[in-house]
């Protein structure tokens, strides 16, 4: 190995071609720049996905090029379109298919909220039933906007990213908030311009009442 | 000397002659005969061997609440005469409780997948219909939802699907 401790102090000389960093940060940086798309396109923006995998808006310049149409090769589903309630358990089962890590964009009005379609047929958002990362607004939304949301989501990754996937990890992270919470006290946190803190610091002040 | 259509005129007349006065309109040249529901197969597989040999269309209206409607719900079959080009619109009207009508797949095949898209959305019941299952709402579904008594936002079917949070995947 190159790295050889120095003789004085115990410090360690690094060559000049060595650098230091987390290896959380390493396999973010390789995550985010070869995003694989599952296009779950169902509608006019299944069109704009297109565009934007075409080579006029050159999703390769981002990484995500490649469009892979098995889920099992893709993490990155980006959902294109009205989702109708026959539809909806197969999303369900390709993002169930999917490996980890994975991410999911919601691209358009329709996807993310059931748009202008109020109707008994179609669902009213997919973040009802899957979990989504990006909102992208729009009907439909310009390639340049869905770039704009891969970029984001490149930035989420490199900053929230672990190896192990612990930001995934949500119902872990809620208790360990809550914990949190509990260790700092309910007086040394100002809540009262925050009503959902207030909330969440009385539930927490009765939970330790209720145990002691 | 060349072969001169029957028109549509003299086929209608055939046909009360042979299931008696029929109500007959003509609207922006496209004729409309009413059939009652107990003769439709029987008028409709008359006129297939008349000339109107194409079964187009058969689709349904609900008439809840509309201005002067006697019955509740209207099936429309749209024929055509593919030797002739000519065009009829036959109409049968059907009521509550149990709107059913017999099924016209043995006049023509094609008439399947229409019956049970009528009865998926409105719940025409078509007897003697080889396969009379839902067509476009899932399997599940228990409601008929293009009759007017069914809510537009539905009645919670659309929100009826099992949470998946990044804990379960």
């Amino acid at each position: 190995m190159a790295m050889m401790p120095s003789g004085s102090g115990g410090r360690i000389e690094l060559p000049e071609n060595v650098v230091v960093s987390r290896l959380d940060a390493l396999a973010n940086w390789c995550r985010k720049n070869s995003l694989w798309p599952m296009p779950f396109a169902t509608a006019c923006c299944g069109i704009e996905l297109m565009a934007t995998g075409a080579s006029k808006h050159d999703l390769a310049r981002f990484g995500a090029e490649v469009f892979r149409f098995s889920p099992r090769q893709c993490d990155l589903m980006i959902v294109a379109g009205r989702v109708v309630m026959k539809m909806l358990p197969v999303l369900q089962r390709i993002w169930q298919q999917m490996h980890e890590p994975k991410w999911c964009i919601s691209m358009g009005a329709c996807a993310s909220t059931g748009g202008v379609f109020d109707t008994y047929a179609v669902v009213q958002g997919i973040d009802r039933f899957i979990p989504v990362d990006m909102y992208v607004p729009g009907c439909p939304p310009r390639p340049e906007q869905l770039i704009q949301a891969i970029i984001d989501l490149q930035d989420k990754i490199q900053r929230e990213g672990t190896i192990t996937g612990r930001e995934f990890d949500t119902a872990g992270r809620q208790l360990r908030k809550r914990a949190l919470v509990e260790l700092a006290g309910p007086a040394t946190i100002d809540a009262s311009r925050n009503p959902v803190l207030q909330r969440e610091l009385a539930a927490a002040a009765e939970a330790i009442t209720s145990r002691s | 000397m060349p072969f001169t259509p029957p028109s549509v005129d003299d086929v209608l007349a055939g046909l009360a002659d042979r299931f008696g006065t029929l109500d007959t309109s003509v609207y922006r040249g496209q004729t409309r005969v009413v059939v009652p529901a107990d003769m439709s197969f029987d008028a409709l597989a008359w006129l297939k061997e008349r000339g109107f040999d194409l079964l187009v269309d058969v689709t349904c209206v609900d008439y809840l609440e509309y201005p002067d409607a006697k019955h509740r719900y209207g099936l429309v079959y749209l024929l055509a005469s593919t030797a002739t080009n000519q065009r009829l619109t036959v109409r049968v009207f059907v009521d509550d409780p149990d709107p059913a009508v017999k099924s016209a797949v043995p006049l023509w095949a094609g008439a399947n997948w229409l019956e049970r898209e009528v009865w998926d959305l409105f719940g025409i019941r078509f007897t003697g219909h080889p396969d009379l299952r839902r067509l476009v709402m899932p399997e599940e579904f228990t409601a008929h939802p293009l009759r007017k008594d069914y809510p537009l936002q539905g009645r919670g079917e659309r929100h009826n699907f099992p949470v998946i949070t990044r804990d379960h995947s």
